[in-house]
């Protein structure tokens, strides 16, 4: 079997970047799989601008995002294989991956980082009602499909979910000659990101639906011949007589990201609240050495954060190569409570840490004027006054690690009403 | 001119036409979908039954324990998924004991060996049954296949020893000529000698074609989830529970390619075609199966949908000839254990009846196998290498979450009943039926379809005519 320092699964902006800040670490032995005949992922197909500014302080399209960190990647020399499907990962870090030229191929890696993204809720999840026809699609398999293969889902379109990819898709199906008949979503507030709600459906004149869904696809012949539309009330229940029928030959589903753990899902490792696996401060797994970051461990806003995110494991996985992560001393649980969804990392080994500790969350729905706490306990470590926060914009909080003392074995992160 | 023309795809045409090809016949399988076992025989349990549960006497009881016995080596020959993990019928309220000694009792006249379990053996086996379970009824010989490679290698085979099939053939008429019928399609005629009426939910339309019936076969509708494999054993068997005022047989099941199934339910609809699925009733489908099964993690379906049960007025198959002429042979109303039986419907209807009316004389090069398929999902990793050097493009995986390699695709595209559309070549390959539904490989696969038979990637279909996938060009591709 062959042995690898650090094998990364999945060559998109994550994978990328992890492999990079390994490189640049001292990390040589690196191997990057990736599925595509072509690295980067899913950026490949994001051919709108808006990437970039918090990495490069300027504005890119996806494309030209992930060229700069391929040319990188070849630049340094890392190791890559394309068209090359990772089959297994076991518990003793062998990957096992399958191409065309190589056959089917065990690795024993020291280190692994997982940075296989995520995939769509698709209609067969969210279990709309009615006929099955075709003429049916996630934004992203839409999207997919215009800006690789050239080929137009439909004309005259309806997009279900304000995701942000949907949003995206609302301009670009416009662009193209679609006529974008609407956006709905099921909560009273978007999904997406503010500035995709004013630059893809104000600019064009696209109507939002809050609070409404789709209550039954209808095409009985095959293809998509028309939805109904219905509003909803606070529990999410159709309120009669508010239906709306429009005739559409595609409905584009943006109707939410799930983690693509099924490399380790049979591993026996925890997983959060995410659907991602619960990790360390340094993005490690409760398996040693086997890291994950990215959209694989929970579902970021920007690629600037998920590059970000990837270093911080590529450095862990530099450190355990070192036997520098000691998985010892005080241990903090990080846990979400009033108002917050989720927490990452969910364990901080404070004495392995850097000297920043960073908090990444998102709170459960829209607040308007409150503080976000961040406790050591019931000690209150950090207050920071938010006029207004949605969940479909991550929050991102670095704290000295020197603010902590262990004297409480828990971190609760919160939202708290101002008096 | 036809010795015999099978009018339907799904299982029992199928495998009627397997049959009849191991005689010297010239047979001709006309079908209105655009690919075999496209209507009931794939939207189902999957459930190859014991048969403890028809009344004992009935075809139904008959055929279901003689198809159950006939399946192992069946599956074997067509290379198709079967596992005999057997099913429990599981008692969860008191009042519900006795009835599982009487199934004890009927499955005994039916001729199924069946084992009464204690709630401790019950719980010993499927631990995520609920504490509730009072006691169950174990059906060892029952099975679970894959219906959708069941059909399509059947008729595979068929095709191979020189049966014809003709898809997108809808029969609009049949002409009785006195010793031939014209059996008239949109877009054809065709004669033969023999005709068998095996057409699901329109079997009772098409008999009525040739004379006046007293029957009906009125589409049931039943509605199912999938849940993906997660990685956990939710049940072990095919878990059933008593037919109660609380329940009526809503089932949860492993299947053959590691997933859960739950359902279905069972309404009458009036539209041949309805395979709508809705809310109240997946709902009620849900609370059904969670009160055998209470912690089944319903975050992981990955689709809904239903299917139709050819349901007969007579409550029992219908085998047999039509009344004003013998050669004319009914294989209607084949609803459940329909799929369980369908090895036996073929070999009861050729013994009994076309043998009455066409000379058998066995065909000396009838081979039963169907090629060899290569699966590198299940092969061991030094299988897996000897054939992707032998065959690097089943070292490309296509389809990511049921790691579908590129070498499985095309070799459909070689065989004798090959994949015409997206959804025949899920089908055939399981390409798009995980959990993110195609999101990723349909592009791919639609491609694949579009170069194999040279047509425009905006003309592949995804089932029926019609159904067309990103049917136009971006401005700049035109």
């Amino acid at each position: 079997m062959i042995n690898r320092d650090l094998v990364i699964v999945g060559g998109g902006s994550a994978g990328m970047s992890a492999a990079l800040e390994a490189y640049s670490l001292g990390v040589k032995d690196i191997l990057i799989l990736e599925k595509n005949d072509y690295l980067g992922g899913i950026l490949n197909q994001c051919i709108h601008n808006g990437f970039g500014l918090q990495e490069f302080k300027e504005e890119l399209t996806g494309p030209e995002f992930m060229t700069r960190f391929s040319k990188a990647v070849n630049e340094k020399g890392i190791e890559y294989r394309l068209n090359t499907n990772v089959i297994n990962i076991s518990k003793d870090k062998v990957v096992s991956y399958s191409n065309s030229e190589e056959g089917f191929v065990e690795i024993k890696a020291k280190a692994i980082i997982l940075t296989t993204g995520c995939y769509e809720r698709n209609s067969g999840a969210i279990q709309i009602p009615g006929d099955r026809p075709s003429g049916v699609y996630t934004a992203g398999q839409a999207q997919l499909y215009l800006n690789i293969y050239g080929q137009l889902v439909g004309k005259r379109v309806f997009i279900l979910g304000s995701g942000d990819i949907g949003l995206i898709m609302a301009r670009r199906m416009t662009l193209e000659g679609a006529k974008v008949l609407g956006v709905a979503e099921l909560n009273s507030y978007s999904a997406g990101l503010n500035r995709n709600i004013v630059q893809c459906l104000q600019d064009f004149d696209i109507p939002l639906y809050l609070s409404h869904t789709v209550k039954e696809i209808v095409g009985p012949k095959g293809h998509i011949e028309k939805i109904v539309l219905a509003k909803v009330d606070d529990h999410f229940n159709f309120i009669p007589g508010s239906e709306i029928e429009f005739e559409v030959d595609a409905l584009l589903l943006s109707v939410g990201l799930v983690p693509n753990v099924d490399l380790i899902s049979r591993l026996g490792i925890p997983f959060s609240k995410t659907r991602g696996a619960v990790v360390t401060e340094h993005m490690e797994t409760e398996i040693e050495g086997l890291f994950t970051s990215g959209n694989v461990l929970h579902v970021h806003d920007l690629v600037d954060y998920v590059v970000s995110e990837a270093r911080e494991a590529a450095k862990g996985a530099y450190l355990y190569l070192n036997n520098k992560l000691s998985h010892k001393g005080h241990m903090y649980k990080v846990s979400p409570k009033d108002g917050v969804n989720y927490v990452v990392p969910q364990k901080i080994y404070i004495d392995d840490a850097e000297d920043k500790l960073i908090f990444k969350f998102r709170v459960a729905h829209p607040f308007k004027d409150i503080n976000l706490v961040i406790s050591e306990g019931d000690r209150v470590i950090k207050k920071i006054y938010k006029p207004a926060i949605i969940p479909s914009e991550m929050e991102i909080v670095k704290l000295d690690k020197s603010l902590f003392n262990k004297e409480n074995e828990n971190i609760f992160v919160y939202v708290e009403e101002r008096k | 001119m036809k010795d015999i023309i099978i009018i339907g795809a799904g299982v029992v045409g199928s495998l009627l036409a397997r049959k009849l090809s191991s005689y010297n016949l010239d047979v001709l399988v006309l079908d209105k979908e655009n690919d075999v076992g496209n209507v009931t025989s794939m939207a189902n349990s999957a459930i190859v039954h014991s048969g403890y549960d028809p009344i004992p006497g009935s075809l139904k009881a008959k055929l279901n324990v003689e198809g159950n016995r006939l399946f192992p080596n069946l599956c074997k020959e067509l290379d198709v998924s079967f596992s005999q993990i057997g099913s429990l019928t599981v008692a969860i309220f008191d009042e519900q004991l006795p009835m599982l000694e009487e199934l004890a009792n009927r499955s005994k006249e039916n001729g199924v060996e069946v084992k009464l379990l204690s709630k401790e053996e019950v719980l010993k086996m499927e631990p995520n049954l609920t504490s509730e379970v009072k006691g169950a009824l174990l059906a060892p010989s029952a099975g679970i296949v894959n219906p959708f490679t069941l059909v399509v290698h059947a008729m595979e085979n068929a095709v191979d020893n020189g049966v014809k099939l003709c898809l997108g053939e809808e029969v609009t008429s049949i002409k009785d000529n006195g010793d031939f019928f014209s059996v008239i399609t949109k877009k054809n005629t065709y004669e033969a000698k023999v005709v068998i009426d095996a057409a699901g939910v329109y079997s009772d339309k098409i008999h009525s074609m040739i004379e006046k019936i007293d029957y009906e076969v009125k589409p049931r509708k039943g509605e199912y989830y999938v849940l993906d494999h997660y990685g956990k054993m939710l049940v072990n068997h095919t878990i059933f529970p008593l037919p109660s005022e609380k329940g009526k047989g809503i089932l949860v099941s492993p299947t053959t390619s590691g997933n859960f199934i739950v359902g279905p339910s069972s309404e009458w609809v009036d539209d041949k075609e309805d395979l709508s699925t809705d809310k109240p009733t997946l709902v009620n489908v849900k609370a059904q199966a969670q009160m055998m099964v209470p912690n089944i993690p319903f975050n992981e379906v990955i689709r809904t949908f239903s299917g139709l049960r050819p349901t007969p007025s007579t409550h029992d198959f219908i085998l047999g000839t039509a009344k004003s002429n013998n050669r004319f042979i009914l294989a209607s109303g084949i609803e459940s254990p329909g799929l369980a039986s369908s090895p036996a419907i073929a070999n009861y209807l050729v013994d009994n009846f076309v043998s009455k009316v066409i000379k058998l004389t066995p065909k000396k090069d009838f081979n039963p196998y169907v090629r060899k398929r290569f699966v590198p999902s299940k092969m061991t990793s030094k299988e897996r290498n000897e054939l992707i050097k032998a065959h690097p493009e089943y070292g490309k995986i296509i389809c990511n979450c049921e790691k579908v390699s590129l070498g499985e695709i095309l070799d459909e595209f070689s065989r004798s009943v090959p994949p015409h559309t997206i959804k025949a070549v899920k089908k055939r390959t399981r390409a798009g039926f995980g959990k993110c539904q195609g999101g990723f490989c349909q592009p791919l696969v639609l491609a694949l379809i579009a170069s194999n038979y040279k047509m425009k990637k905006t003309d592949v279909l995804l089932d029926k005519d019609g159904s067309y996938i990103a049917h136009y060009l971006t401005k700049e591709a035109k």
